[in-house]
């Protein structure tokens, strides 16, 4: 299978934009306006081993107030979890407009038979996930096995009904700039609403010019066939300043469309306080505790 | 109307969709404090280790291209205030300079680029008040250049008997030069560095829009404790400049700037023993393959056009795009104008500063006016321009031919002229069709394309899949009406030496 991209990436060039964007002046009213538009965009993200309903309770309550007592800081996106606490997030976050999103298809490795994947899609959102975070076959498509990369995508999106299809390229194993826009185009081209940098699990992920080089494919696929696709970059986005630069890069790459929750959400579980910690900072002039900050 | 008459209208009339660049998430203004910086409200000349007032009595303005505000007044020199800076630079060549061993002029010209480096953020913001270039420009580019060149050439200083095999070298004398307004403080660097390193003395005249960093360089010299009169700066006009070319007693002459003045400097110094360097126009051409990585060239494009306003000799004012990525490429250059911003230099989100001056406005607008009635069409971003101060909005134009004036004369603004290639042979053919040849741009991801592509090209500088990318150690110059004579790299001491 032939993926058509258009184009190659120039990894000096990218790198290049990318550190240029990221040298933007952010202050003032626009960081405040900034910082809120970053927190209505976070998928709260509680992904371990040890899980266990009440800290997905507690990460909900988070995830509906970030700062409580404080109306004018937004609900975050969604709260993303593993597929055994979509129904506890689900009862916590009922009546809200805060998705559940859960992680499926055999996460973080996505190495689980086909079959597998797409019952647990199905079991995941007949559990009540708005939201579905697969992780693509990097072994198939390293091999060059793109044509079962795309079926797999196709198939999960098939499962995923009418909740939304996070496809996660998982760039940080994909290595080059090239293989990360060739797997976006691959991952548009089968369905996915949302294309998704990490797991958060690999040694390397998200970054800033990987997530250029996506933002770029994004912008290419809409050139040729109109359709608005959602990028989230995951993993490794702890600062205000980071989440501003990726914000920053947005506006300057797709414009004003994308710069919602609908079309634009960080993967992230502690980029939450510091993003409040900068938040009461711009309000008050001084810097609080971390103390200050529930840690959820 | 026939049917095909019918499909060709409506084909026409449909235009892509466009991203919308608009006001959400604005950026609120973030310009740079200019409290701590101090702009005298006079300006003398440099002459023999001090700032003297001139003989000819008379001062000009410098205003603030953003604001058309007065920023301070500077001495005009006239023939005679010129020829006390060259005395005074020929009796610190005889006196000092030339006497000293390499490795002790080393010291001083390190001495001036440390200096230079501590005052860096006072430098870069004067050079964005004289000149209207974005902050980001003179804080990220112009100033940085500027020190890593005396750094550079500091070094050179004791190692010139290694420079050239075999040969020893030996200094000229004095140097009369003569720079442009485009990049004031990195082309004063550019030639005073070599010059001393190579054990000349120097006269040199700043451009009249842009005066102050080279004579806040001054004051460094002065600091940095250099014998009086190896470095003397003044001011003035072309008739100022001119002094400098004609005068008996320089032994060499620099000059960057236009090509109409490189041309009448080279009658000037005909048939003189004047050594001359000369650093003109262009009008480079960018070639863009369908290989090319797009996104990237598209930045390389942007970068090669709208920076510093396009004030730049080198800039890639000629787009040649292999026609069958012409619409794409279009596109995208339609929505990037969109984000450039434009606006008050000072603020760290500019992207784009204010034109030089009212006189180098005129000249934009007056060539843009001839593109459209050629019959090109014009493209420009819909920024808003403020009120006062001289502006223009990132244009480009498509449907330029060879023929087409703006396709041939430097602009030296932010217009650019994309034309298209269906064969590397008519890129090569299109890109050398010029009467200058300073530098151009190959966007490929073939390497060996890169390479017999380049080859070809009849430009001093040539750059693969990036663009307008300086260092010290590399030479720059051009080839036909560009001039000649590098400067940069150790070609660049050649211009101040004497090879034995």
């Amino acid at each position: 299978m032939q993926i058509s991209t258009s184009s190659t990436v120039d990894q000096v060039g990218i790198e290049e934009r990318a550190a240029a964007l990221s040298k933007r002046s952010i202050k003032k009213q626009t960081k405040i306006e900034g910082i809120k538009l970053a927190i209505s965009m976070i998928d709260l993200t509680t992904l371990e081993g040890k899980d266990s309903p009440g800290k997905v309770q507690a990460l909900c309550q988070k995830a509906i107030h970030p700062l409580e007592g404080n109306s004018s800081v937004p609900s975050v996106a969604a709260v993303c979890v593993y597929p055994n606490m979509v129904s506890v997030a689900k009862k916590a976050l009922k009546g809200t407009n805060v998705k559940v999103a859960s992680v499926a298809t055999g996460f973080p490795s996505g190495l689980t038979p086909l079959p597998i994947k797409i019952e647990e899609t199905k079991r995941v959102v007949e559990m009540g996930a708005d939201e579905v975070d697969m992780v693509i076959d990097r072994g198939a498509f390293l091999a060059g096995e793109y044509q079962k990369v795309s079926d797999e995508i196709a198939q999960v999106k098939e499962a995923c009904g009418k909740s939304h299809l996070k496809v996660i390229l998982e760039t940080g194993e994909l290595e080059t700039y090239d293989n990360v826009r060739k797997a976006s185009f691959l991952a548009m081209q089968a369905g996915a609403d949302f294309i998704k940098t990490s797991t958060g699990k690999a040694a390397v992920n998200a970054t800033l010019p990987v997530t250029l080089v996506m933002l770029e494919a994004i912008r290419d696929y809409w050139y040729q066939t109109g359709k608005m696709v959602g990028m989230k970059p995951a993993g490794g986005i702890r600062t205000s300043k980071q989440a501003l630069q990726y914000l920053v890069v947005v506006k300057e790459t797709l414009g004003d469309r994308w710069l919602s929750n609908d079309w634009f959400r960080f993967g992230a579980s502690t980029l939450t306080n510091d993003l409040l910690m900068q938040l009461t900072k711009e309000a008050t002039g001084r810097y609080q505790s971390l103390d200050y900050f529930t840690i959820d | 109307m026939t049917t095909a008459e019918k499909k060709i209208a409506r084909l026409e009339v449909v235009e892509p969709k466009r991203l919308e660049f608009g006001k959400k998430w604005d950026y609120a203004p973030a310009p740079e404090s200019t409290e701590h910086i101090k702009i005298q409200s006079r300006y003398e000349l440099f002459i023999g280790g001090k700032f003297v007032s001139p003989k000819s009595g008379n001062y000009f303005k410098s205003i603030n291209p953003a604001t058309e505000e007065i920023l301070t007044e500077v001495a005009e020199a006239n023939e005679a205030d010129v020829n006390l800076a060259v005395k005074a630079a020929r009796t610190a060549y005889e006196k000092y300079w030339s006497k000293l061993p390499g490795s002790e002029r080393a010291k001083y010209i390190f001495r001036i680029a440390r200096q230079l480096q501590e005052k860096a953020r006072e430098f870069a913001i004067i050079e964005t008040m004289d000149g209207g270039k974005p902050i980001k420009e003179s804080r990220d580019v112009d100033i940085p250049l500027a020190v890593a060149h005396f750094f550079y050439y500091a070094g050179w200083a004791d190692k010139l008997d290694y420079a050239f095999p075999g040969r020893k070298t030996r200094p000229l004398g004095v140097a009369g030069q003569v720079i442009p307004w485009n990049f004031p403080l990195l082309m004063a660097a550019w030639k005073i560095a070599p010059a001393l390193a190579c054990g000349n003395t120097v006269v040199l005249k700043p451009a009249e829009t842009t005066p102050l960093t080279a004579l806040h360089l001054a004051q460094i010299i002065q600091e940095a404790d250099l014998p009086p009169g190896v470095v003397n700066i003044v001011t003035g006009f072309g008739k100022t400049g001119a002094a400098i070319v004609n005068h008996p007693d320089v032994d060499k002459v620099a000059f960057t700037g236009s090509t109409e003045v490189g041309k009448i400097i080279q009658r000037a110094v005909a048939g003189t023993k004047k050594k001359l360097t000369l650093e003109l126009g262009g009008k480079a051409a960018n070639i863009v393959f369908d290989d090319a990585p797009i996104d990237q060239a598209i930045e390389g494009i942007i970068n090669g056009i709208y920076f510093n306003q396009g004030h730049v000799c080198c800039a890639g004012s000629r787009l040649l795009v292999q026609e069958s990525i012409l619409d794409l490429v279009v596109r995208k250059l339609k929505d990037r104008i969109q984000t450039l911003r434009v606006g008050d230099p000072l603020d760290k989100n500019t992207d784009i500063g204010a034109i030089n001056s009212s006189d180098q406005l005129k000249k934009i607008k007056e060539l843009v006016q001839i593109g459209i009635d050629e019959g090109c069409k014009i493209h420009q971003s819909t920024c808003k321009l403020p009120e006062r101060g001289f502006w223009f909005p990132p244009t480009f134009f498509t449907g330029v031919a060879q023929s087409n004036r703006i396709a041939q004369e430097e602009i030296f603004g932010p217009v650019l002229s994309i034309l298209t290639f269906r064969t590397p042979e008519e890129a090569v053919e299109k890109a050398n069709n010029t009467a200058y040849g300073l530098s151009a741009g190959v966007w490929t991801d073939k390497g060996s394309k890169i390479f017999k592509i380049s080859s070809q090209l009849k430009a001093g500088v040539i750059w693969a899949n990036t663009f307008n990318k300086f260092d010290p150690s590399s030479p720059f110059g051009g080839y036909k009406e560009s001039g000649f004579g590098r400067e940069g790299g150790l070609q660049g001491l050649m211009p101040y030496v004497q090879l034995i």
